[in-house]
Parts: structure tokens; C-alpha cells; sequence
């Protein structure tokens, strides 16, 4: 470009000539080259607003289309998403500790109605009266009428009914979708599971709710969506618990009791392998709970878990292992177990007025079952250290297994504790625990000292506990448990090639009017097995049994629940995989033989 | 004399354009139509197995079992376990070893004349 100067030659040159101001063409040609440039800024400018507001225009257009896309358009599943391991259950499965099913879910209808489309509602009303015994004709036919636009008829269907429904044909009969719990085993383990019921309730779906067992207190494991693909796995061990029931079940009828309780506990991770209470019910068809009357009645109630009772003379191995454990005692100690023994105004006397005295072996204390000797064991230890050791065995506070029950099934303990009731207590009587308190207690001394929380949740790898013991007062005490068996009050225990060992427990039943009936017993054995190395607790009571095949009838724990017990470690023993052991002669045979 | 020959063959460009992305179209509809189809019989399936599952859990449940070998006890003679079942390996009493005798049926006949003449 040539630049036009602001004093051009030959323009000066004019004016010089006509005297002009030469200034004034400098200036003027100073302002035209101002404006000029000015009018270049200025189109700039407004070119990059311009371009500037394009851009803004075309991005909030952008946005604004996509928006109203968006809202516009049908939500849709993206078609083409690999489908993954989805659920279709909406509550995860319950399995036992090898993968057999114990709770699953079904698809299922519930039927309900909308009276306002339907054609023949008197016609409907009998039909489905027809269909469901339990329906009355002419209370549906009233709610089809009486102008309600919506009637529940039931929550589920089976296939049958579903097809039978259909049948009658009417356009205001409606089903909706259910997702049902089903428990194939029926009444085995019923009490473990509990059962389960509908929550809140829609048309189209409805929600699954444990109502009790491991169904309420892990219903927030259970429901969770996360983990619904993978099953809950207890550690029941399904042919163990069909067994125990079989056995506990024939042994019941045997024996005339009311009702029984079992446990199958692993002694070195606290894991119950079986837990039967009898009678029982079907959790596919829950019964109603009782609205009067004793509550330990109904089939719903879990005497293993929920059931307090006296455990009588199961506690006197408490006793002497602990004052083993002080160093009061050793087996062979003598003490003194003359009897009756007066304390105060209470009379301690020996089962059917017997004396075993004066003087017994801590040992023979626990085989022939003297309340003289472990009340004179107990006073040895005395009332605070007691309370103690039987609070480190979990006696004094609910059990803490998986089951919505166990919170509630809190130990009876007396409010003092004078020297009687350390008498009392010594022996089990005056205060009261559940059977898993005691199978615990026992799988304590069973493993060597140690302490666990009993488990319905199948585990792996080791666990902790606290120790509670020495091993060799553990040890010892296993002897002397083995000892009630071989020569003592358990002697129908013995199972060849076991080595059952374990202590009877003869408990009168306490009278609601207080005092005790003479002839309502709760009879307890509280047995380990093999003792040379033990593996399992088997806890087995039963209530008010009677056994009648002699003269008299026979009401102690050694004719009642120690053959019941002996019969279920016959037949578990093996399918828990124990070989039977060839057990060592007993070093006096031949006294034996001689006598 | 190049721009008709040109304008052709853009125009059959766009024609076998036209045709793929018509054909592609309906293919990834198809293949959409199957998806659906196959996850709906998954799904289906999978409810079936569910319910397969219970039924098979429910067949063997242990009361039905006992039953089961109960009533069948003198085909099938099935006691429940006893700890006399449980035996050492060395009692199990293996079949007892082929006899030493060697196998003539494929003997091959060497025998001759004692003369060693031709056979």
C-alpha cells in the first residue's frame, strides 16, 4: 500500500505559493487517515461479536435441541447391552453348608378384582367360592357391590388355581405378579428359618419380609439387591438336622414327653450343624401365634433357643472345672459329700435320699452326680468368683446366634446371689439358660478352654474365642464327663467306637405358682464325642418325659434322653465322617470280671 | 469428456451407498429383534430353573427320601449309616490275578518234521 503522506510536495508547494497555511493540510490529512482506521477497528469489532454471538446462539441451540430430545423421546433399555448374571429372585436363596436348598423364591399370582368392569359378579362370587373353600359366596358377591372399584382375593395361586381362574372367564378378575418364599424341606429346620410374609403390597409386585428365625434377623442380608444373587449360607448341615429330627422325633413318642430339643454344635469353630425343636411346624404355612395361654406351647416356639430352663446337673462339671481351674481341687481330691447337708433352713440332699459320702472324688462327684459334693465344691469357690466364671461361659447375657428369637431368650439369673443360691446354682438349679447357652458352655470345655459364640453361619478359616480355661482343666474334665458314661449315671450313652462323653441333667419343672411339680421333669444330656479328640456337642432335652417300660415309671435324664442321645450320635457319627476308634481296654477288666 | 463419466459414477456411488446403509439398517434391526427375543427366553429360562431347582430340592427333600428307600427297602436294601460300614482299605478284596497260564489260541506253529524237512 502507498502511503499517502501528511505533507504531500507538490499540495505544499500550491498553498506556499498562495500563502496558504501548509499546517492546515497536515492536519486535514491526519483526520482522514484517523477516520479510516477507526472505521477498520470498528468493522472488526462488530465482526467478532457477530461471530461471538453465532457461537453462543449455536451452543444454547445445542443444548436446548438435545433437552427437548430428551424430554420428548420414550425411556428405552439400550437394546443392545450384553445381558449379565441378572436376578431374577428379588430375595436371596438360603442353602445349607453343602449347597442343598433350605428357602427359595417362586413366581406366583395373587388374584384381585375390579368390581366395576366385571360382568356377573353373583356369577364370579360363587365360582371363586368354588375354587377357594375358604372364600364365602355371598361376603365376595356383597364387596364385588357394594361399589368399591378395587377387591384383594388372594396373595398367591398355585398354577392350578391360576388355570381354574382363568377359566371363569371374567374380564374384572386381575392377577398381579408375586414373588412367593418356598421352603422345599417342609418342616425340617423350621425353626431355624422361621418364615417370611409379604411387606408392602402393590398391584404389580410385593415385597418380601421375614417374619422370623434367620428370615427377620438377617432380612437386611437377604433383601439387599447387591448380594441377592449370591445365597445365604448357613451352617446346618440338612442331613445332619433331618436326622436329629427323626431320632429326637421317635424318641419323643418313646419317651411320652411333651416336647424336645436338639443341638449339633462343632466344637472348634461354634458353627450349629443341627438345632431341632419339637413339635415343630411347616414355615410354608405358618401358624398363627398363640393369643392366651403359655407361649412355650405353640409349635412356633424354639425350646433350643427360646426355652429357659433349670439345666440341673449339666452344671456341675462348671463347678469342679473351675475349682480345678483355681487350684482348689484336682481330680482325686476328696471332699466332703455326706448327705442330707444342712445349710441354713435348706435341706441338700442326694437324688432318691442317697448318700454317697462321707467323703467322694472331685471325679466321682461328676460320675454319680452328688449335689452334697459339688454344693461343698461351690462354697470352696465362692459366690463372686462363680458368677464370674459362669458369666465368661455366656450364662448371663442372650445368646448371640443368628436367629430374631435369641435377643429375647435372656437367662434367668437370681437378683442376689447368697451362698444357697451358690449351692443351688452349683447343681442348676435357681437360675435358667437356654440349651445353645449350655451347648456352648460345653464346646469350651470340649475344644480345650476356649470360649466361642455359637453360629447358625457356615464360616471358613479359624476363629477366635476366649479362653476361659487351662487346657489341662478342660482336659480333666472331658475324663470325668467320659467317666458319667463308661460308669456313671450315662452308662446307656455309650455309643462302641465313639467315646461319648457328657452328664446328665434331671431338672424338676418350676410351678407358675411357684414351687416345683414332682412329677414335670426337663431331662438334659449335655454330651461331647469322640472325648479322646473332641469334634461335636450333642445337647438333647426333652420335656416332661416319662419312661414306662419298667415297674415304676422312670423320669431321670440316664432313662430318657441319654438312650435318645446315644441313638443320634450313632447315626450322625457316621455321616459326619468320624471312623469309629477301637477304644483301649480298661486297666481293671479283670477286677471287673472277678466281682 | 471426463466430467459425465465423472457424474456417473458418483451417481452409482450413491446408489450402492444407499443401498448398504438401507440393508445395514435392517440387519441391526433384525439383530435387535433377536436380542430381545433371547433375553425374554433367558429370562424365561432362568424362572424355569428357579422353579426346577425348587422342585428338585422339594423331590429330595430327607423325609421323602426315607420314605422312598423305605418302601422300596427289598429292592434296594438301604439301612442308614452305621460306623460298622466304615473299613480299611486293606479288607476290600481285590479280584483275583489272571492265572499264569499263557495264551495258546495265537500260537504260532513252529512244529516240523522230526527229520527237519520241509514242512
Amino acid at each position: 500500500m502507498i502511503r499517502t503522506p501528511l505533507r504531500p510536495l507538490a499540495q505544499i508547494l500550491h498553498a506556499r505559493a498562495h500563502g496558504e497555511n501548509p499546517d492546515s493540510i497536515q492536519r486535514e490529512n491526519a483526520r482522514l487517515r484517523n477516520e479510516a482506521a477507526r472505521d477498520r477497528a470498528r468493522s472488526r469489532a462488530e465482526f467478532r461479536l457477530l461471530l461471538l454471538g453465532v457461537c453462543f446462539a449455536m451452543a444454547f441451540a445445542t443444548i436446548g435441541a438435545r433437552m427437548g430430545m430428551l424430554s420428548s423421546s420414550v425411556p428405552a433399555e439400550p437394546q443392545s447391552a450384553a445381558s449379565g448374571a441378572e436376578v431374577v429372585a428379588g430375595r436371596a436363596e438360603i442353602v445349607d453348608r453343602n449347597g442343598r436348598l433350605l428357602a427359595t423364591n417362586m413366581t406366583t399370582n395373587a388374584l384381585y378384582a375390579h368390581p366395576k368392569i366385571m360382568v356377573d359378579p353373583g356369577r364370579v362370587a360363587s365360582e371363586l367360592a368354588k375354587i377357594f373353600p375358604e372364600l364365602d359366596a355371598a361376603d365376595l358377591a356383597r364387596r364385588f357391590t357394594d361399589g368399591r372399584s378395587f377387591v384383594w382375593i388372594r396373595r398367591v395361586l398355585s398354577p392350578e388355581q391360576l388355570q381354574q381362574v382363568h377359566d371363569i372367564g371374567d374380564p374384572g378378575l386381575l392377577f398381579g405378579p408375586r414373588e412367593m418364599r418356598l421352603y422345599p424341606n417342609g418342616r425340617l429346620a423350621a425353626h431355624v428359618l422361621g418364615g417370611s410374609g409379604f411387606g408392602a403390597e402393590g398391584v404389580a409386585s410385593a415385597e418380601l419380609i421375614g417374619t422370623a428365625g434367620v428370615e427377620k434377623a438377617l432380612n437386611a442380608r437377604l433383601s439387599d439387591p447387591a448380594q441377592a444373587s449370591t445365597p445365604l449360607t448357613l451352617s446346618l448341615d440338612l442331613t445332619i438336622q433331618a436326622t436329629m429330627a427323626e431320632v429326637l422325633g421317635a424318641g419323643m413318642a418313646m419317651m411320652n414327653a411333651k416336647g424336645a430339643a436338639g443341638i449339633v454344635m462343632d466344637v472348634d469353630t461354634g458353627e450349629v450343624l443341627a438345632m431341632v425343636s419339637l413339635p415343630d411346624f411347616d414355615p410354608n404355612d405358618r401358624p398363627n401365634p398363640l393369643v392366651k395361654g403359655d407361649a412355650a406351647d405353640s409349635p412356633l416356639f424354639n425350646r433350643s433357643v427360646q426355652g429357659v430352663y433349670e439345666l440341673g446337673s449339666t452344671f456341675k462339671i462348671f463347678a469342679t472345672a473351675q475349682a480345678m481351674e483355681l487350684g482348689l481341687v484336682n481330680a482325686d481330691t476328696l471332699v466332703d459329700a455326706n448327705a442330707p447337708m444342712r445349710w441354713g433352713k435348706h435341706l441338700i440332699k442326694e437324688f432318691k435320699d442317697k448318700n454317697y459320702g462321707p467323703l467322694l472324688s472331685v471325679r466321682d462327684v461328676i460320675v454319680k452326680s452328688s449335689n452334697v459334693g459339688t454344693a461343698h465344691i461351690a462354697l470352696m469357690i465362692g459366690p463372686e468368683r462363680q458368677k464370674a466364671f459362669l458369666k465368661s461361659l455366656g450364662f448371663f447375657e442372650p445368646t448371640k446366634v443368628e436367629l430374631v428369637e435369641a435377643p429375647g431368650a435372656r437367662p434367668l439369673i437370681p437378683p442376689k446371689w447368697p451362698e444357697i443360691v451358690t449351692i443351688t446354682t452349683s447343681y442348676g438349679h435357681g437360675m435358667s439358660a437356654s440349651l445353645l447357652h449350655l451347648a456352648a458352655a460345653y464346646g469350651a470345655i470340649a475344644n480345650g478352654g476356649v470360649m466361642l459364640t455359637p453360629t447358625l453361619l457356615k464360616h471358613d478359616g479359624p476363629v477366635t474365642g476366649t479362653r476361659v480355661m487351662r487346657q489341662e482343666v478342660a482336659a480333666a474334665s472331658l475324663s470325668m464327663l467320659r467317666g458319667v458314661v463308661t460308669e456313671g449315671t450315662a452308662s446307656l450313652g455309650d455309643v462302641p467306637g465313639y467315646e461319648v462323653a457328657g452328664k446328665t441333667g434331671t431338672a424338676d419343672k418350676p410351678k407358675r405358682t411357684g414351687g416345683y411339680y414332682n412329677d414335670k421333669v426337663i431331662n438334659t444330656f449335655a454330651s461331647v464325642f469322640p472325648a479322646s479328640d473332641p469334634k461335636y456337642v450333642v445337647m438333647v432335652m426333652l420335656d416332661e418325659p416319662v419312661e414306662t417300660s419298667g415297674s415304676e415309671p422312670r423320669r431321670t435324664a440316664g432313662w430318657t434322653s441319654v438312650p435318645v442321645a446315644a441313638e443320634v450320635i450313632r447315626r450322625i457319627a457316621p455321616i459326619l465322617g468320624l471312623r469309629p476308634t477301637v477304644e483301649p481296654i480298661p486297666l481293671d477288666g479283670l477286677t471287673a470280671v472277678s466281682n | 469428456m471426463m466430467r459425465p463419466a465423472f457424474a456417473i459414477l458418483a451417481f452409482l456411488a450413491v446408489i450402492a451407498t444407499g443401498f448398504w446403509a438401507y440393508r445395514e439398517n435392517y440387519q441391526t434391526q433384525d439383530a435387535l429383534r433377536d436380542l430381545r427375543d433371547l433375553q425374554s427366553e433367558i429370562a424365561a429360562l432362568r424362572e424355569s430353573l428357579s422353579v426346577q431347582r425348587a422342585e428338585w430340592a422339594y423331590l429330595n427333600r430327607p423325609d421323602r427320601l426315607r420314605e422312598l428307600a423305605d418302601l422300596n427297602f427289598d429292592r434296594l436294601g438301604l439301612m442308614p449309616m452305621d460306623s460298622s460300614q466304615f473299613g480299611h482299605i486293606a479288607d476290600v478284596s481285590y479280584p483275583a490275578l489272571a492265572p499264569l497260564t499263557p495264551n495258546l489260541t495265537d500260537a504260532v506253529s513252529v512244529s516240523g518234521t522230526e527229520e527237519g524237512g520241509d514242512l
